[in-house]
């Protein structure tokens, strides 16, 4: 405990910045043969924002055509094709893979005082797992659509004439074991290349909730993987498992589905409530309030995620008594979520806040996940859900949470980790502009549609009554909004990558270990192993205006190890 | 994956050429060739590449789990069909696959002994006799499957075509002139046939008739198939016996469904037995070059730990699908 802080020959050579991942070596094939972590992270960022754009210009399709009952731009077919695609794709090649895949890949190593994950190899294969499970849906696209929800529920996607289902299946079914091995990758490089000094109560808590998220995606995803497989094989071969007219039970198929999708809702959310520990901490340059309440409520969720699947079939038949039960689990989910929001809170509380992109995410994040997770709580009531179930309150629901939490959350990230990616510095002001687009936009498409829902709109419908466009109406200007928030935050991107200032090693005053690593980081991340302290202990730093970037002081730090001691005395 | 190469010498050299090399590690690397460059002792490695072992063991007992619950899910809501068609199951033939899965487990495992002790002919011996252990079970599985399949013992709508009795001239004419396939129509009458019966298995007299019946079709077959395998398809299926499944009055409905998650079990299991033939067989090629020793055996004992839970779900399979009647 007394060798916490030395001072860091990296921080010194920063100006140098000769060894940097980026320019390591050159060429397409150094990049697409990579089994850098850092590079695997970005070409996944790369990879997941082109999907975002092609699940988002969905998104805006089929806001478009819910502007008018009847038909605005499209036909009902196409209609369902489209609310079909923006939901597969967006949970199966942006939301999911986002944060563990991309952040993460970067992050984790370097936070962790790695040089990388464990099985470098590996990370890159499932790479293109992903890429191989785009190509399939993009296939899918070509091979007739598909228009079945990204649900797939049995027996309307065994049935159904469209002819991209079997093509999306595979699709999903390789995007899985992509997951799977991103997971295992993570738990084995959290056990077992943690450096000497790096206990577990030590990790920054975004690792804690990819340590979280991993687990979930190991356990979970198998059960996903094989579903699909039976489902290919009934669409194919007919066995009739899930055929209620064969004696099969097309309910054990919405089992098996929410046995894995309730648990990847937390595969999403978790990463971000992770991110969103990190930024609040550091943005507020105070220590975070509850470290372990917190580290522990990301295990809990995982805990939880998998025993809560019933509460997506309350109307699907289950038993009294499983409803009941599934209901009660469903309500404590919200333990360990209050926690996390409380911890944040109090971390706010009396913190020097700096509002800077990334706090300003954060803090959308709170608002935005508060009125997300609280109305989850509507919807795990039994009675309230019988009404609610299937209309706009659940699409808006979900919003707030995958979108408005998960998605802001990565982000936030990505702004937060921005100049340690790509060693520029972005435009502040643009960045801040674009956020407080989005987050209006997002409200006022959302928060529409839980009004539209407790009317009694039916999600996924073509057609409506006439008293409900002026929500519609509203909740489609809100997705163009949003749409403009997105296209200026990605002006300041591309702007930043072609003009940025340089970005320093330590821009936010952030102390866990990706900080103490140039910007962008060297090709083994460290030349020594680090030295590990108090990721949160950011009393030692001052803003140097020469380095335009926080700096240890060397007086602060001998206070703060004198204090450290002191506590432990 | 030359591309790998190439990664870890340009990082070698940048190491040397930075002169602190890989931090206290390096001696290590200098010492273990196959030491990856981001692990620090062969200890390290080893652990992390067991631990991602057992982690994908745990994606795989999930993998079937999924499938153990439809089985459960199934077998619950129609247990007669579950006690029937067991009658169809060759129970000697699923029985030698056990004990041949088995015996390979135990050369696999004596495998990753030979090869912690560094005595690479016994090594390849073990290793050769597990591939042999797998192709086994993969021939016996071949002769189970193609005769149920001549039988039209399959799934879905396939299992109500009358089979075909010129075997293995199965003709398109005659599949045509078959019944529509017509999973419901059929089941209806003999599902009247069988009310006023109590549900197989609850009454000792309808178990012992289900029992006969069976035997005179497809389940008689355990009595002589064991000395070769060629028997099996020439000597032992009874050509005279006619399409017994579909014209005895006992089968009770549904009894696809119990092929159907036969034959995704099984062949979900078979698939990882030919997955099992081929890392055992990239083993065979390692080990003969002689990459093996005290030092580093590391893809033996993962790929052994993967062969024992292929063997292990089928313990589980066999008891679930022959021995329930």
């Amino acid at each position: 405990m007394t060798t916490i802080v030395t001072p860091r020959p990296e921080l010194l050579d920063t100006a140098a910045g000769k060894d940097d991942y980026l320019t390591y070596t050159r060429g397409f094939l150094s990049w697409a043969l990579t089994l850098d972590h850092k590079r695997i992270g970005v070409m996944y960022m790369t990879a997941v924002l082109a999907s975002f754009l092609v699940g988002g210009t969905f998104a805006l399709l089929l806001r478009t055509e819910l502007l008018t009952p009847g038909r605005t731009i499209c036909s009902a077919e196409t209609y369902n094709q489209f609310f079909t695609l923006h939901g597969a794709i967006m949970v199966f090649l942006v939301i999911i893979p986002s944060i563990p895949a991309a952040l993460g890949n970067f992050v984790l190593p370097i936070m962790l005082g790695a040089k990388d994950v464990a099985f470098p190899k590996l990370n890159l294969f499932s790479f293109y797992l992903w890429i191989g499970g785009a190509l399939f849906t993009l296939y899918s696209l070509a091979a007739g659509g598909f228009d079945t929800g990204w649900t797939f529920y049995t027996p309307y996607s065994t049935t159904t004439t469209t002819g991209g289902v079997i093509p999306v299946l595979m699709g999903v079914f390789i995007l899985g074991f992509s997951s799977i091995f991103t997971g295992l990758n993570f738990i084995v490089t959290v056990h077992k290349l943690r450096p000497p000094g790096m206990t577990w109560f030590r990790m920054p808590l975004f690792l804690w909730a990819l340590y979280a998220t991993a687990i979930i995606q190991v356990l979970a995803t198998p059960v996903l993987a094989i579903t699909l497989c039976l489902l290919i094989v009934e669409r194919t071969m007919n066995i009739g498992i899930f055929n209620p007219s064969m004696g099969g039970d097309p309910v054990l198929y919405q089992h098996f589905f929410w046995f894995y999708s309730h648990p990847a809702v937390y595969i999403m959310i978790v990463p971000a409530m992770g991110i969103i520990s990190e930024i609040i901490s550091v943005h507020s340059h105070r220590q975070i309030f509850g470290y372990r309440f917190i580290a522990f409520s990301s295990i809990a969720i995982a805990m939880f995620s998998f025993i809560v699947w019933g509460h997506h079939m309350f109307v699907s038949g289950q038993s009294g008594l499983m409803n009941t039960i599934f209901s009660l689990i469903s309500f404590s989910v919200a333990i360990p979520s209050a926690v996390k929001t409380f911890n944040w809170t109090m971390t706010l509380y009396k913190g020097t806040i700096s509002l800077t992109a990334p706090m300003m995410y954060g803090l959308a994040f709170l608002f935005l996940f508060t009125i997300g997770g609280l109305t989850g709580i509507h919807l795990a009531t039994l009675n309230t859900d019988v009404h609610l179930h299937d209309t706009y309150f659940v699409v808006a629901h979900f919003h707030y949470v995958m979108m408005g939490s998960a998605l802001i959350g990565m982000i936030g990230g990505l702004h937060h980790w921005w100049p340690k990616m790509t060693g520029r510095m972005y435009n502040e002001k643009m960045a801040i502009t674009a956020c407080i687009i989005i987050f209006v936009g997002f409200n006022v498409t959302f928060f529409t549609q839980f009004m539209l829902g407790s009317q009694g709109m039916p999600r996924r419908y073509y057609d409506y009554q006439p008293e409900f466009q002026v929500y519609h109406v509203i909740s489609t200007i809100g997705a163009y909004i949003m749409a403009c928030g997105f296209f200026t935050c990605a002006v300041c991107f591309a702007q930043s990558l072609m003009s940025g200032k340089q970005a320093p090693a330590n821009p936010w005053g952030g102390r866990s270990l990706e900080w103490q690593c140039t910007s962008p980081p060297p090709h083994d991340n460290f030349k020594s192993p680090p030295t590990v302290g108090n990721c949160y202990d950011f009393s030692m730093l001052r803003w140097d205006e020469k380095e335009q970037g926080y700096v240890v002081d060397k007086e602060l730090e001998a206070l703060a190890i004198a204090a450290e001691a002191r506590g432990h005395s | 994956m030359s591309q790998a190469s190439v990664d870890h010498e340009g990082h070698a050299a940048h190491a040397g050429h930075d002169g602190d090399g890989h931090g206290h590690g390096s001696a290590e690397h200098a010492k273990y060739p196959f030491l990856a460059h981001h692990f620090e002792t062969p200890a390290q490695q080893f652990d992390s590449a067991k631990l991602g072992m057992w982690l994908f063991l745990a994606t795989e007992v999930l993998f079937f789990g999924a499938l153990f619950v439809a089985y459960a899910v199934l077998r619950s809501r129609f247990p007669e069909v579950f006690s029937y068609g067991s009658h169809y199951l060759n129970t000697v033939m699923g029985g030698i696959n056990t004990c041949v899965l088995i015996l390979s487990s135990l050369t696999m495992a004596l495998g990753v002994y030979f090869a912690q002790r560094g005595k690479r002919v016994a090594l390849l011996i073990c290793l050769w006799l597990t591939m042999a252990g797998a192709a086994g079970f993969l021939v016996i599985k071949y002769f189970e499957y193609s005769h149920k399949i001549h039988e039209n013992l399959v799934w879905g709508p396939g299992f109500y075509i009358p089979p075909d009795n010129a075997i293995g001239e199965v003709e398109a004419a005659d599949l045509a002139h078959a019944p529509a396939p017509a999973p419901v129509a059929v089941p209806a009458p003999l599902n009247s046939a069988l009310s006023g019966v109590p549900m197989v298995g609850t009454h000792p007299a309808v178990d012992a008739s289900v029992v006969k019946a069976a035997s005179v079709g497809p389940g008689g077959l355990g009595a002589g198939a064991v000395d070769h395998a060629s028997a099996v398809t020439h000597d032992i299926i009874p050509h005279d016996v006619p399409s017994d499944h579909l014209e005895d009055p006992k089968m009770p409905p549904n009894t696809h469904l119990f092929f159907a998650i036969y034959y995704a079990m099984t062949g979900l299991h078979g698939f990882h037995v030919v997955v099992g033939m081929v890392v055992i067989g990239m083993l065979i090629y390692r080990a003969t070059r002689g990459d093996f020793g005290p030092n580093y055996y590391t893809p033996v004992d993962l790929v052994g730990l993967y062969w024992h839970i292929v063997d292990l779900v089928w313990i589980f399979l066999f008891p679930l699908f022959y021995l329930i009647h």
